[in-house]
This record gives structure tokens, C-alpha cells and sequence, in this order.
């Protein structure tokens, strides 16, 4: 199916926004979305959420013969499925463009930075090795399916646990799952890609491009890093011309970004480990808990937006333009606004809700309010013998009643 | 593979070259008559056919066409002779489609397409021999033979490989080099504005060499065209001087 594409009043209001520094969302520009990472009950899933933007990567593995030209090395095979369940502009079967571009950058990132051992792949040197696959899935497309892939896999990977080879002599024993612990792979470092969107020429840069923002965007520039300063993968696409001071800012922001994206992946990792030692519940489930109220409540993002606070003055001159309302007639009134500009947080509960403050005191009654329990049993008390002093009277009122 | 080593101590690389040399480049505009332009480039051991069609009307299905620019429509593949061992690649392998999107997107970015609104360009590239540089040879000949066909760009796109070799920066690397394990940049570049159309990197590369390699590939790139533009230039000097006799005698 076709997309539907996207105005013009939309996109030149969204690349007049970020002419002034501003994304749609509130974010900045160099800020990700809400990270999410969670593994399933079995080893080597795992489901990362980046914004809206879902993906699912899954690890797998089987014995096979090496290559011929790497006859002590094992293989691995990634492959990126995009369906129509991420995005109706996905089409089934044969891989669209994208879907190949997608493809090759993971295989690039994943395979040629040799962040897996894969001579430790190897079983019987030229006739049997691991074939590790990776599968990943995108599963909800919101603008920068690449980060989130990346990050699904390299954390799928090093979930993953394959079984244990022992070797005697001529004999090769592939331990089951019940017989030994599996073995997880051997991972030098994480890749990690971070993807950066390039508007008006490269004028300005954003970090974590939405699906709107890349519908925009001019170029797009993906840089693959690990958190030891190292270079795994670089793509400059689009059609805008950079410079060279373009490229090295880039690489220092990913830096920083991938130092904390790793941090996450080690946290998530810690956790579920901790999880399945304690024989806790762990797993997909965990994620989405269907039985409670706020199951479906988003977090609330908070947005700056300008208010105005009206001092008093403006309250006086009012009152005062009553009273001289009826001497005057019509009189427009002065200018004695005190506007100062404000900075209040909108609280977005969900999709066009959006709650400033609180909510306050009533102003309708002028209801004393009960101070403590005390002074409230106090008026209880004096209640009761009130009634108790009045028991006499309350025949005499209630025949005042029937009557 | 062990034992031969990519660097030796005297500073020269396995085919004799110092790390900043280039390849030899020979090269041959309008070899095709039917093509509206061609060119074959020799890098080395590389050896790249190109040709233009177009512009002309939008061929198969016209929707799409583009209201505003030109389409661009690339094919690049590679002889099933062109490497050491005979493979058979069917059209739509995976790294010959990355390949021609990645001459796609860099084409799409120089040549003025605002000019043609509503019609197509196609260029074809072939591999007839691959001893490395395969995109950097190919965006050379596609150059030329735009420049053949008569179709306006910004400038020349040259590209040009590097890498980072025992703390040494290399610059147009062969196949031998390139399948060593080492990072691989790969740049395209507007040689008179200094800007970058085409920036590919594989491999590790530790963030601090980036800068260095990048600057030793733009010089490299520059070498190239000064190359290919006196030529050139040689060649449009030669073509007036015997309009000039043609049309005075």
C-alpha cells in the first residue's frame, strides 16, 4: 500500500520548527526517546522499544559446515524483516530498498566490525561450525527503526546461550540444554549504529529522528560506535553535501550516546539475570500487565509552554472600569496588562490531553476547613450533647413536625 | 593471510606503491557510439565500462516520475569474470543493489536535476575486472561519462579510497588490502568545493585516526582529478583546435 505522503503546510511548518531549534515532540535535539529494553523467557529474545518505534530481534543457532574460504571461523547470518505490521508502505516478500539498506547496514555493523568470536564458533576445524542467526523484526515503525534494531541485536546477542560442544578425540558431544549449562557467545564489544538527520544543507542536526522528522529530512548519516572510541560503521546517505567538521561532530555525540545505551543494555542484561536466578517472573510478560487500571497509561512528557501570568493590576483596572462602566459608556480599556511571560510544564496524559497543573483549591464556597481530627470529634462531641440536653425538645418538634 | 605483510618496514605496500600513491588511472571517453555518453576507466588493476542514456521520457511505469526532478535510474553489476574466482551473481544480489543505491544517492546529489523535470537518466556501470576500489572506480567513469553525455552537474565527483594501516594512513587500496580486516573508508567528494557526497566506513577504526585518514583520502581524491581534468581538458583543447582547421580549411 501505498503511503500516503506528507503535505506541504506539514512539512514546511515542521522544518520551519526546527529552523528554531524546537522538535514536534519537545525533545532536543540531541535527546533519544524513552529507551525500553526487555528479554523473554528464552535466551537470545530479546525487545527493545524506542519511542512507538518496536523492534524484536531473535537469536538462534545450528550446526553446520564453515565457509570454505574460513574454514576455522563460524557464520553468522543477519537478516531484517520489515512486514506490513510496522508500516502499511511495507510490502510482503521481496525486499523493498530500504529493507536491503536496513539490511546491509546491520550485516556491516554486526558482522565486519567482528564484535562476535567466531573462531570460537568453530567445532571441528573445515567440517563443523556454529551457524549463528539473528533475526530481527520490526514490529512498529515510528522513525528510526536502525538504532532500535541495533540495540535489539547486539543485546539478543549477548542474552543468547548456545549448548555446550565437549570434544574427545574423534568424538563430538553436543551437550542438551538439560545435560549442561549453555554457553554464551563471546562478544569483543557492542556495536551500537546512532542515527543523525540532516536539514537545510546540514545546517541543522537531530539525533533519534522520528517518523515525521525523516520524511523531511534532507540526509541522514548513521554512525556505529562502541564505548572504546571505536569506528565500527559509517554511511553518509541523502542528497546534501557535508563537510568534514560535519562528520567528526557527529562521531563525538555518538560517543556520548553509546556510552549510555550500553550502560542500559548491561543494566537490562543485570536484571533479567537476577531475575531468573531468583526464580522471579521474567519475561515478555512482564512488559505488558493487562489487569490493572493505568495498564494503558503512557508516561506523561512533560512540554514547556509559554503562559502568560496577569499580575493584579490588571484585576484593579477592571474592577475600576465597573464602577466607571456606567459614567463612561464604551471606554476601551487602557492598556494596564501586566502580562509577564511564564514557563509552565503541560503535563500530556495522552493523545491531545493535556493538563496544566494540578487543579486548586475550590474558590466557590468559603468552606472553613476541618483543621485536625480533633477539633472535628470535638464538634461530634458537642453534638452528641447537644441532642442528649435537647431529647426533651425533640418530641415536642416532632409532633411540630407532623402537624 | 600470514606472513605477508600489508606495510613492509621500508614503508612500501605489497604491489610496490608508498602508502599515499595512487594506482595508474588510464582512461577513454565515448567508447560506445550508441550511448548519449560512455566512458572506461582503468584503476589499477580495475577496470569499470559506464554509460549514459538520457535524458529521455520515463520508460516502464510513468508513475515514477518525479514533478519536479530527474529521475536517476542506476544499474551496477559486475561481470561474472571480473573476480579471481568465476561467480555467477544474479541481478538482484544484495551488495549489487546496495552498490546502486550508493551510486544513486550520489549521482542524485550532483547533478542538477532540477533542469529535467518529468524525465529519466539511466546509467549502467560494469565491473569488467574488481581489484578493489569497485565504487570508487565506478563513480570515476560514471563522472566521465555524464560529462560525456553533455548532462549538467556541480562539479566532478571523484571518489577515492583510504584506510589506517600500522599507524600509517593508505590511500587507494586493492583487493588483496581490502580484504585484510583493516577499516575501509570510502569518500566521494566534490574536489573543487571540498565537500563530501559519499562517506562509507567498514571495519574498526579508532575514532582518533577518522580525521587523519579522511583528510589523506580527500587528498586523494584531489590527485585523481587532477588527473582525469587535464585530460580532460588536453583533450577539449585538441577537439577545437581541429574544429577550427575542419571549419577554416
Amino acid at each position: 500500500m501505498r503511503e500516503t505522503p506528507l503535505s506541504n503546510c506539514e512539512r514546511e511548518f515542521i522544518l520551519n520548527f526546527i529552523a528554531q531549534q524546537k522538535r514536534l515532540d519537545g525533545r532536543n535535539a540531541y535527546d533519544y526517546r524513552d529507551l525500553r529494553i526487555a528479554f523473554g523467557v528464552s535466551l537470545g529474545c530479546c525487545h527493545v522499544e524506542l519511542g512507538k518505534t518496536r523492534v524484536l530481534a531473535q537469536v538462534s543457532c545450528e550446526v553446520g559446515e564453515p565457509k570454505q574460504t574460513r574454514p576455522h571461523d563460524g557464520v553468522l547470518y543477519v537478516n531484517v524483516e520489515l512486514s506490513p505490521m510496522a508500516c502499511p508502505s511495507f510490502e510482503q516478500g521481496r525486499q523493498s530498498e530500504e529493507g536491503i539498506e536496513l539490511s546491509r547496514l546491520m550485516e556491516r555493523c554486526l558482522k565486519e566490525s567482528r564484535c562476535l568470536d567466531m573462531e570460537s564458533l568453530c567445532i571441528v576445524s573445515g567440517e563443523k561450525a556454529w551457524h549463528v542467526r539473528v533475526d530481527i523484526h520490526v514490529l512498529n515503525h515510528e522513525g528510526n527503526i536502525l538504532d532500535c534494531a541495533s540495540i535489539a541485536a547486539i543485546s539478543a546477542l549477548a542474552h543468547f546461550r548456545r549448548p555446550d560442544v565437549s570434544v574427545h578425540g574423534e568424538e563430538i558431544t553436543i551437550h542438551t540444554l538439560e545435560d549442561r549449562n549453555p554457553v554464551p557467545l563471546s562478544l569483543h564489544h557492542m556495536p551500537l549504529l546512532v542515527s543523525f538527520a540532516f536539514f537545510s544543507q546540514g545546517k541543522f542536526m537531530l539525533v533519534d529522528p522520528s517518523s515525521k522528522e525523516e520524511k523531511v529530512m534532507e540526509g541522514k548519516m548513521v554512525v556505529g560506535m562502541n564505548k572504546h572510541r571505536e569506528l565500527c560503521t559509517l554511511q553518509v546517505t541523502g542528497q546534501m553535501l557535508l563537510l568534514k567538521e560535519q562528520v567528526l561532530r557527529c562521531s563525538s555525540i555518538a560517543l556520548t550516546k553509546v556510552t549510555k545505551i550500553t550502560e542500559l543494555i548491561h543494566e537490562a542484561l543485570d536484571k533479567d539475570k537476577q531475575a531468573r536466578l531468583k526464580g522471579e517472573k521474567h519475561g515478555f510478560a512482564m512488559l505488558v500487565s493487562g489487569d490493572r487500571v493505568t495498564a494503558n497509561r503512557l508516561p506523561t512528557t512533560e512540554v514547556k509552554v509559554d503562559t502568560l501570568e496577569i499580575s493584579d493590576e490588571m484585576e484593579r483596572s477592571q474592577s475600576s472600569s465597573e464602577d466607571g462602566e456606567s459614567q463612561s459608556g464604551n471606554e476601551p480599556m487602557e492598556e494596564q496588562i501586566v502580562a509577564t511571560p511564564k514557563e509552565s510544564a503541560v503535563e500530556i496524559l495522552t493523545k491531545g490531553v493535556g493538563v496544566i497543573g494540578e487543579g486548586g483549591t475550590s474558590t466557590w464556597l468559603d468552606i472553613p476547613q476541618a483543621d485536625s481530627k480533633q477539633t472535628a470529634a470535638k464538634k461530634r462531641k458537642h453534638k452528641l450533647e447537644k441532642m442528649e440536653e435537647d431529647e426533651g425538645s425533640s418530641e415536642e418538634e416532632e409532633k411540630v413536625i407532623l402537624k | 593471510m600470514a606472513g605477508m605483510e600489508l606495510l613492509s618496514d621500508q614503508g612500501f605496500r605489497m604491489d610496490g606503491r608508498k602508502p599515499n600513491e595512487l594506482r595508474r588511472i588510464r582512461f577513454k571517453k565515448g567508447v560506445f557510439r550508441q550511448a548519449d555518453g560512455s566512458a572506461y576507466l582503468e584503476q589499477g588493476n580495475t577496470k569499470v565500462l559506464a554509460a549514459v542514456y538520457g535524458p529521455h521520457e520515463i520508460r516502464g511505469s510513468r508513475g515514477k516520475a518525479l514533478h519536479d526532478k530527474l529521475l536517476i535510474n542506476c544499474q551496477y553489476s559486475m561481470a561474472t569474470f571480473s573476480t579471481q574466482d568465476r561467480k555467477r551473481r544474479p541481478r538482484g544480489d544484495r551488495k549489487a543493489q546496495e552498490m546502486t543505491s550508493h551510486l544513486k544517492q550520489t549521482f542524485d546529489a550532483v547533478v542538477l536535476t532540477e533542469l529535467y523535470p518529468k524525465v529519466q537518466l539511466d546509467i549502467f556501470v560494469e565491473v569488467l575486472q574488481s581489484d578493489g576500489g569497485n565504487y570508487c572506480a565506478s563513480v570515476n567513469a560514471a563522472t566521465l561519462a555524464l560529462m560525456d553525455a553533455g548532462i549538467p552537474m556541480k562539479d566532478y565527483v571523484i571518489a577515492c579510497s583510504g584506510s589506517h594501516m600500522r599507524d600509517t594512513p593508505i590511500v587507494d587500496m586493492n583487493h588483496l588490502e581490502e580484504s585484510s580486516g583493516g577499516a575501509e573508508v570510502i569518500m566521494a567528494i566534490l574536489p573543487r568545493c571540498d565537500q563530501i557526497v559519499f562517506l562509507e566506513m567498514n571495519s574498526r577504526l579508532h575514532e582518533d585516526h577518522l580525521s587523519g585518514v579522511m583528510d589523506h583520502v580527500m587528498v586523494g581524491c584531489k590527485d585523481i582529478f587532477n588527473i582525469l581534468n587535464q585530460q580532460v581538458q588536453d583533450e577539449l583543447c585538441q577537439k577545437t583546435e581541429l574544429d577550427k582547421i575542419v571549419t577554416t580549411g
